[in-house]
């Protein structure tokens, strides 16, 4: 009944090529957007902002990159924790050895510096398919992590390998409390979810999308698989290196290559499966899922064994969050194999029915 | 159908949600003094990280069973790292929120992150044996006590061991000394000691890195087979250190010129290679297992006996459960120490924490009367040193249990360790733009 | 030249240790293809089910008959196995027929975590002992060519021992059984397989079962020899590039990727390690892996991969 977008009349192509045609679904992302800049400094408070929302947003970002490439592109990865790392490393050695470099163009040549190793090991990618690849990308995970490990010079010369940064500042804005964090990161992320999605829909986005079809038959109408896997693997590299180095320098503020092991990496496609393969909004619900669901375990069911009157372990309580944990990842991929930006546009349909059931 | 049990899952999860926002915001109650525990029962790590956390709870619980710190008692929460730092981020930032005054973080990579929030929110970091080496120096570090000893004290002390046994350091001359380590931040802290002393020394030094989590040595140990080293250092964490045994043992590597850091010194180190570890020597930072010290008979009496031990009773007083004790123990007696100036039977802000940790006085007399006859030296800090004291011994591994080979206690070489610390705290310093406190407003 | 050959031959004994779990990895695959992440899992879990049935047995018989309480845990966790090769294929496998490569992966990894978090409450995340008297001690041999000797693992040799008996069991039960044709027919073509009466559910349990026992050998080897604990399922990671450099639907491929990748990763390790500071075994495997893989897309055993268009 509200959600319906009868009368709304296109009448140019610009008109009807805009991200979102439907005016209440236009309305409704501004809204939310707006109400991530203004509403949720006023309401949420630190533990929020530290552990919730800053994670969230920067594994965010670097799942939208691993989403290009996996759910775009059809290239999967297991090696996007190392990317990350890159990210994280270079824009430190940005930072630290150039004088006077701001913040932001690390940063930004953190991801540069992690597109150009993104191209050098998607060059198997033009060879090596499917799970093969997969494995391979493997590869890129173990050789960061002991790079980063044994090559000092990454490390500005620190003994035990691991780096900080502090007083983040931007153009005279001093990055330090928690909103401001936030804000920074949130600014960022949502410039990138916008360049994704007119990537996504420009050329070439639509080139990875086909070879991510059928790669022969792309090749025929004359895609060149070679630039538009390497492509793929730059942008979705760049992303995730820029994620990289937020997570070093936002989140964390020191780190060590085992902050970006290889269980960063599965997270990462974890997050990209269950939100939706080849969704920009998947990649931001499947963050989402995955960043609070262990939390929210972990503090809810001490909390429910008190009001059941028992009390739980420590122990017993992580274990049971490793079991519902895996479990709803079945559960999930069963009941919708598409991810949750499916079910997003499920509930969409329903709503444009609504209130009759055909 | 589908579609319904969807929702319902997804109206489930917003319920949750709005549970796990609201939670944190539920404060401590006053008059106590709230401990905040990070552990990891479970992961790689569960086995080494159980006995400790059990220690470390079981000491508060004594303490409360006692009458708390001048009547204040103490309250205690768990949070669950997995030995990730992104977790422990996450447990700091929830505790914190519930009026923790102090925490351990029992992880070097948490460690590192925690620094750099710490000095923020005003919450002193103990990191008793682990951590950075150079957060020693508490005029740049004024959040970090690296309590009873650091890593480089421990490099310093296994070289002073060896070089012992063989009757006196010149005799290090042309020796060769192998460092198995784990390939992290932690296992690399040793590295700059053992080249400053294999350069003074005149030792040769050879660096073995094993890959997180260290099942597979073969290759280490060959090539360890073929250089045939004098001594071999063990800087390992969890399953590293009993595979590195068991490879000694399969490639016939004499166990007993082998020699562990305090983390690579435990029963579960030990335990499954059983005999085949016999005569392997460990580093502990001053305690051993101590089952007949007073403070574990006490533990035995005052909370086990009454049902209320946290984990199983044949581990009190083993190895890592005396470490989470002794961890414990310290930071009770910061806020003992603090509740001295700033009143007494009031609960302590982390500052008036730090205050207690940064002139922390524990003499021998004090640690008598609490328990820790034999088992510990006195603790003393001050600004400059929050390390408190170095005392370092080495036990031996007989097949069944830890024992106390020899009856010496080693100190760290300051005049190695002191200038290395002033050096590396300097250059974070400079790199922090922190200026480091001068002697009067250490005073303050 | 003797550190050498001790060397080559500690790499194909771990090559061996290897292959061991890369075969579980193959048999799923080459029969459902499903890329099956939770294999170290399996591992954990099949070790920890022996390890404590072990010890419960040995406490219940009162501790005279080690062989008799080994005995009974075997078959005990081998029952263990069989309930969870019915649960995954009963409650997951069914219901994800026709998925793609990456949904079925990515349930594989939420079974890991449900197996180790089960794993972990029902049997505890302690260390424990398998005590299948393996012996523990080197041999020396040919003392008197080479200085210092060469170096046998007793325990890895009759590890690698077991995993060969093992691999021609396994090839036995594949050509020779009805059940290893039924099993080689689902692998071809499911719905050939349906239509000619073989019971695809059937079959898949019987699959997992097998991979399952597979694991469980690994894991009581692999536990022996480490202790059984947590960081056992991570010995899976090490076992990955074998399956891909041996091809990921070949039996043979993964005893030959296992030996290629042990006496590559300790080669490189003694040899080059030295040179860039160490450390170097586990990327060096998968980096191997890759370079055969660039001139065998498919691994060197592994089928040959035919694009229709």
């Amino acid at each position: 009944m509200l959600y319906r977008e009868n009368g709304q009349f296109k009448t140019t192509y610009a008109a009807d090529q805009q991200i979102f045609p439907i005016a209440q679904d236009k309305w409704f992302v501004l809204g939310l957007i707006a109400f991530a800049f203004i509403g949720v400094p006023l309401l949420a408070d630190e533990y929020l902002f530290r552990a919730i929302l800053i994670p969230f947003l920067i594994l965010a970002l670097a799942a939208l990159g691993v989403n290009l490439l996996v759910g775009y592109c059809g290239q999967i990865t297991l090696g996007a924790g190392a990317f990350m790392a890159v990210g994280a490393y270079a824009a430190y050695n940005f930072l630290v050895r150039i004088d006077g470099m701001p913040l932001l163009g690390a940063i930004l040549l953190g991801g540069l510096t992690t597109a150009g190793v993104g191209i050098l090991f998607g060059i198997p990618s033009l060879r090596v398919r499917g799970l093969y690849l997969a494995v391979a990308t493997l590869a890129a995970q173990f050789f960061c992590d002991w790079a980063f490990l044994r090559i000092k010079w990454f490390t500005n010369d620190s003994s035990s390998g691991s780096v900080s940064v502090s007083n983040l500042e931007m153009l005279g804005w001093s990055i330090d409390a928690p909103v401001e964090k936030y804000l920074f990161c949130l600014g960022i992320i949502v410039l990138f979810g916008l360049l994704a999605k007119n990537m996504t829909r420009a050329t070439i986005g639509r080139q990875w999308m086909a070879i991510r079809d059928m790669d022969v038959a792309a090749e025929v109408i004359g895609i060149r698989p070679m630039f538009a896997k390497l492509s793929a693997f730059a942008v979705s590299s760049f992303f995730v290196g820029v994620a990289g180095a937020l997570w070093g320098f936002v989140h964390l503020g020191s780190w060590e290559p085992a902050a970006f092991s290889v269980d960063r990496s599965f997270q990462l496609l974890f997050m990209v499966i269950i939100g939706g393969l080849g969704s920009i909004m998947g990649s931001f619900f499947g963050a989402a899922f995955i960043v609070v669901l262990p939390i929210f375990l972990n503090q809810f069911l001490p909390a429910l064994g008190h009001l059941v009157g028992v009390s739980i372990s420590t122990a017993a309580v992580s274990h049971a969050e490793l079991i519902i944990f895996g479990s709803l990842i079945v559960f999930f991929l069963i009941v919708e194999p598409h991810g949750l930006a499916r079910l997003w546009s499920i509930a969409k349909e329903k709503l444009r029915l609504w209130p009759f059931p055909h | 159908m589908k579609f319904r049990s969807l929702a319902l899952a997804a109206a489930l999860a917003t319920v949750g949600l709005t549970a796990t926002i609201a939670s944190p915001s539920a404060q401590a109650q006053a008059k106590e003094q709230f401990f905040p525990v990070i552990v990891y029962r479970t992961g790689a790590y569960a086995a080494n990280g159980a006995p400790w956390a059990n220690g470390y709870v079981d000491y508060l619980k004594l303490v409360n069973a006692k009458g708390g710190i001048n009547g204040v008692k103490l309250s205690f929460e768990e949070c669950e790292t997995g030995y990730a730092t992104d977790r422990g981020v996450e447990c700091y930032e929830r505790l914190k929120g519930k009026g923790a005054t102090l925490f351990q973080p029992l992880s070097t990579g948490i460690t590192f992150a925690l620094t750099e929030k710490a000095p923020a929110d005003k919450i002193p970091l103990i990191t008793a044996g682990y951590g950075r080496s150079e957060s020693q120096n508490g005029a740049v570090f004024s959040w970090n006590f690296p309590l009873l000893g650091t890593y480089w004290v421990g490099a310093d002390v296994a070289v002073q061991h060896i070089a012992k046994q063989l009757g006196g350091a010149d005799k290090l001359k042309g020796k060769k000394i192998a460092l198995v380590y784990h390939d992290s931040p932690y296992g690399k802290e040793p590295i700059p000691v053992l080249q400053e002393l294999s350069k003074t020394l005149g030792f040769e030094l050879q660096l073995l890195p094993v890959a997180h989590p260290g099942v597979e040595q073969k290759a280490t140990w060959l090539q360890i087979r073929q250089s045939r080293p004098d001594n071999v250092l063990l800087w390992g964490w969890g399953v590293m250190n009993s595979t590195a045994l068991k490879e000694a043992q399969a490639t016939g590597f004499p166990r007993e010129k082998m020699i562990g850091i305090w983390w690579a010194g435990a029963e579960p180190d030990v335990k499954d290679v059983g005999a085949g570890a016999k005569g392997y020597t460990a580093l502990t930072l001053q305690h051993g297992a101590e089952p007949n010290s007073k403070v574990v008979k006490d533990m035995l009496d005052l909370v086990h006996a009454k049902g209320q031990g946290t984990g199983p009773k044949d581990e009190v007083g083993s190895v890592l459960y005396m470490r989470g004790l002794i961890s414990a123990m310290l930071g009770v007696e910061g806020v003992r120490k603090a509740q001295e100036r700033y009143g007494k039977g009031k609960v302590m802000t982390g500052e008036q924490v730090r205050w207690g940790l940064e002139n922390l006085d524990l003499d021998q007399k004090v640690l008598d009367g609490m328990g820790f006859a034999g088992v510990m030296r006195p603790v003393q800090t001050s600004c400059l040193d929050h390390m408190g004291s170095s005392w370092v011994r080495v036990h031996t591994w007989d097949g069944g249990k830890w024992n106390f080979s020899t009856p010496d206690w080693y100190q760290a070489n300051e005049k190695v360790l002191r200038p290395m610390v002033m050096l590396a705290s300097g250059k974070y310093a400079e790199e922090k733009k922190i200026t480091p406190r001068t002697p009067e407003q250490c005073k303050q | 030249m003797g550190f050498f050959i001790e060397t080559l031959i500690g790499g194909l004994m771990a090559g061996m240790l290897y292959s061991l779990v890369a075969l579980g990895f193959v048999l799923i695959f080459k029969s459902s293809g499903v890329f099956n992440f939770a294999q170290g899992a399996m591992v954990l879990f099949a070790a920890l089910a022996m390890a404590r049935f072990s010890e419960w047995a040995n406490a219940a018989l009162g501790g005279d008959s080690l062989a008799m309480a080994n005995l009974i845990a075997f078959v005990g966790a081998g029952g263990v196995m069989w309930f969870v090769a019915w649960a995954v294929e009963r409650f997951v496998l069914r219901k994800l027929v026709n998925q793609e490569g990456a949904t079925l992966l990515m349930v594989t990894l939420g079974i890991t975590y449900v197996l180790e978090g089960v794993g972990q409450t029902l049997f505890g995340s302690e260390i424990y002992n398998i005590n299948v008297g393996m012996p523990k001690d080197p041999v020396m041999m040919f003392e008197s060519v080479f200085d210092g000797g060469i170096l046998i693992n007793k325990e890895d040799f009759i590890a690698a021992l077991i995993a060969a008996v093992l691999v021609g069991l396994l090839t036995l039960f594949f050509q020779k059984t009805p059940v290893g044709r039924a099993l080689r027919a689902v692998a071809d073509d499911h719905q050939a397989a349906l239509s000619i009466g073989i019971p695809l559910n059937r079959i898949w349990v019987i699959v997992w079962l097998v991979a399952g026992v597979v694991a469980l050998v690994a894991g009581i080897i692999w536990g022996s020899k480490l202790g059984v604990q947590f960081s056992l399922a991570t010995v899976a990671m090490r076992a990955l590039p074998v399956v891909i450099l041996g091809g990921l639907t070949s039996v043979p491929g993964a005893i030959v990727g296992g030996l290629i990748i042990g006496v590559g990763e300790k080669l490189s390790e003694v040899y080059i390690g030295p040179m860039v500071g160490g450390g170097i075994e586990i990327w060096f495997a998968y980096v191997l892996a890759l370079i055969f893989l660039l001139f065998r897309p498919q691994g060197l055993f592994g089928e040959k991969i035919i694009d229709r268009v």
